[in-house]
This record gives C-alpha cells, sequence and structure tokens, in this order.
C-alpha cells in the first residue's frame, strides 16, 4: 500500500483508538460516589472478558474440537486459580494434543 | 530497580508472551493482503488492540473511506471508554495528568483486567511496568509475523491462537467462583454473547458492539441484583 494513504488511515485509526482511551481516564477524576455506577464499573470487567472469550475460543484453533479441549483443560485450571501464563501455556498443550490425537484417525 | 515496576513487569509477562502468539497472527494478515513488514508493525505500535486493528485492517485493504474507519474504530473500542472509567476510580494519587495520557494508551482489555484485579490503588512505577511486557510482545509479534509468517507450520499457530483466551479465563474465573456476583455476570455475559453469536436475527452485530452491549447489559443487571456498598470492598 502507497504509503501516504496508508498514513491517514493509521492517523485516524491510532488518533481515535487513544481519545477513547486517554479522555475518560484523564479528564474524568472525581471519585464517584453513586453505589449504582460504581457496581455498574467493577462489574464491566468481568463482563467484557467473558464476552470475548465465549464463543470466541471456540474458533480460535481452526478446529471447534481441539479448541473445546483448550476450553476445558483452560477452565479446570483457572478454576484452582493457577497463574495467567501457566493456563495459557496449558490451553496451548491441550490444543497441540487434540491435534495429535486427531492425526491418528 | 523500583520494586512497584519490577511486580507490574512480571505481572505483565504472561500478558506479552499471550499477545506475541496473537500479534504474530496479525502481522501475517497485514502482509499477505498486502502491507509491507514496517507498516504492519506501525500499526501494531500505535494502536496496541486486538480487534481494533483486525477490523482497521480490512478497512484499509478494501480502501473505504477515513470516516469509515473512524466509525469502525469508535464502535470497536468504546468498551475502552468504560474501562477507563472504571480504571480511573483505582489511580492513585500520583497518577496525574500527563501520566494519566501516557498510561492511557496502553489500556488493553488484559492490562486493564489485571490492573483492576489489584487490592490497593494504583502507582504509576506499577502501571509503567506493567504495559511495558505486553507493548514489546504485541510489536515484536506483528513484526515477526509480518516478516516470517509463512514459516510456521499450522499446527502451532493453531495452538497459540487460544493463547490469549485462556489467559481471559484466568482472569475471571477465580472471582467467579468466590463472589456469587462477578459469577451471574459472567454467565449474563456469555449468554447474550452466545445470544449474539448464534441468533438468526442477530448475527449479523459486529463483534466489537456485542462486547459493548453484553458488558452493559450484564454489568447493569449486576449494579441492580448486587449493589456494592462497601467502597473499601470495591477491589476484591
Amino acid at each position: 500500500m502507497s504509503w501516504p494513504t496508508y498514513l491517514l488511515y493509521l492517523a485516524v485509526m491510532a488518533g481515535v483508538t487513544y481519545l477513547i482511551r486517554m479522555l475518560p481516564l484523564t479528564v474524568f477524576r472525581k471519585e464517584i460516589k453513586s453505589v449504582f455506577i460504581r457496581s455498574f464499573l467493577h462489574y464491566v470487567p468481568y463482563a467484557v472478558l467473558a464476552a470475548m472469550t465465549i464463543p470466541g475460543i471456540l474458533t480460535s484453533t481452526g478446529d471447534i474440537r481441539t479448541a473445546i479441549a483448550g476450553l476445558v483443560v483452560a477452565v479446570a485450571m483457572a478454576w484452582r486459580g493457577m497463574s495467567l501464563l501457566s493456563v495459557a501455556i496449558g490451553a496451548c498443550l491441550a490444543v497441540a494434543a487434540a491435534q495429535g490425537v486427531l492425526l491418528l484417525f | 530497580m523500583n520494586k512497584l515496576f519490577l511486580k507490574g513487569v512480571k505481572h505483565g509477562l504472561p500478558i506479552g508472551l499471550g499477545y506475541l502468539s496473537v500479534s504474530f497472527a496479525f502481522g501475517t494478515q497485514c502482509t499477505s493482503g498486502g502491507l509491507s513488514v514496517l507498516q504492519a508493525l506501525l500499526i501494531s505500535m500505535t494502536n496496541l488492540t486486538s480487534a481494533g486493528q483486525l477490523a482497521g485492517l480490512q478497512v484499509m485493504l478494501a480502501g473505504s473511506s477515513l470516516i469509515e474507519m473512524a466509525l469502525t474504530q469508535f464502535i470497536i473500542n468504546l468498551r475502552y471508554a468504560l474501562m477507563g472509567l472504571s480504571l480511573g476510580q483505582k489511580l492513585g494519587p500520583t497518577m496525574n495528568t500527563p501520566r494519566r495520557m501516557f498510561f492511557s494508551f496502553a489500556n488493553t482489555d488484559e492490562i486493564f483486567a489485571v490492573a483492576s484485579a489489584q487490592p490497593e490503588k494504583l502507582h504509576h512505577h506499577y502501571l509503567y511496568g506493567l504495559m511495558l511486557m505486553p507493548y514489546i510482545g504485541w510489536s515484536l509479534g506483528t513484526l515477526l509475523g509480518a516478516a516470517a509468517g509463512a514459516i510456521l507450520p499450522a499446527f502451532v499457530s493453531n495452538a497459540l491462537g487460544i493463547a490469549i483466551y485462556g489467559m481471559f479465563l484466568a482472569i475471571i474465573l477465580p472471582p467467579a467462583r468466590k463472589e456469587k456476583p462477578v459469577r451471574a455476570v459472567v454467565l449474563i455475559a456469555i449468554a447474550i454473547s452466545l445470544l449474539f453469536s448464534y441468533a438468526p436475527m442477530l448475527k449479523g452485530v459486529s463483534g466489537g458492539f456485542v462486547v459493548i452491549i453484553c458488558a452493559v447489559v450484564a454489568a447493569t443487571l449486576g449494579a441492580i441484583l448486587f449493589p456494592i456498598q462497601d467502597e473499601g470492598r470495591n477491589a476484591a
């Protein structure tokens, strides 16, 4: 892609993304008193990550069967409170193992 | 070296490793679509967001208008505004305006989730440490993917594809196990997300928008059903 065109796209893309992140964090400084809004904001991250994971995880490996193997292992490890890195590696190894098993058939 | 900074780096390491694999995939898509290696790298270094970059790349390659680029980024990344508001409540007194402006660049889903899960108010040294490895991982992964994407066998890239989701689960499941309200919010969000993925009428709604709807509905229901009264408990 030609650089002038690319740079215009890049400026818009990065600019919008940055402003969305920067303005709420920087401009809004007051401690929120409303119990409702505080509770709402407390629950946002869990809702966001849950919605991004399910069903996105099922199409993350190119084969729903290997993805389910990874999902089951990740849930079991995460449920026990294992670290982010351990769970991520465990899920990858489970997918790799499931791919190996599928090759046998 | 500062202790808080090192603690942040340690917390950011798994995120950085997760990003390495995800951005690797992004890098391959860039060069196969016609971008140069440097162009691919610059997108990751200036945006630092997975869903937004993927959508942005599609807009670029399709040659669509700049307005469409701005709108796409706005909708897909609107969740960061919610996260920024939420995290803003947890920042300690050392986080002045320039530091907020600097850190907000790196307020990704994962950095936000890890930072939110800290019991104490956040110090800028910790946040700077936390953003370091994810930024390196995201940029380096894109560079490697753009330069050498075709070399990696599908067997390996398929397995790496799940890494980021394993990380998400490790963030949400322990609190969901301990606290009933979090469990309820997670289940509601999953139910709505599934509805939008498989219900015939709703399937066409874009991914970024679905995440916003899920977050707003699930967090609103959570706030109505399980309001958090005690301010000190908010960090749990």
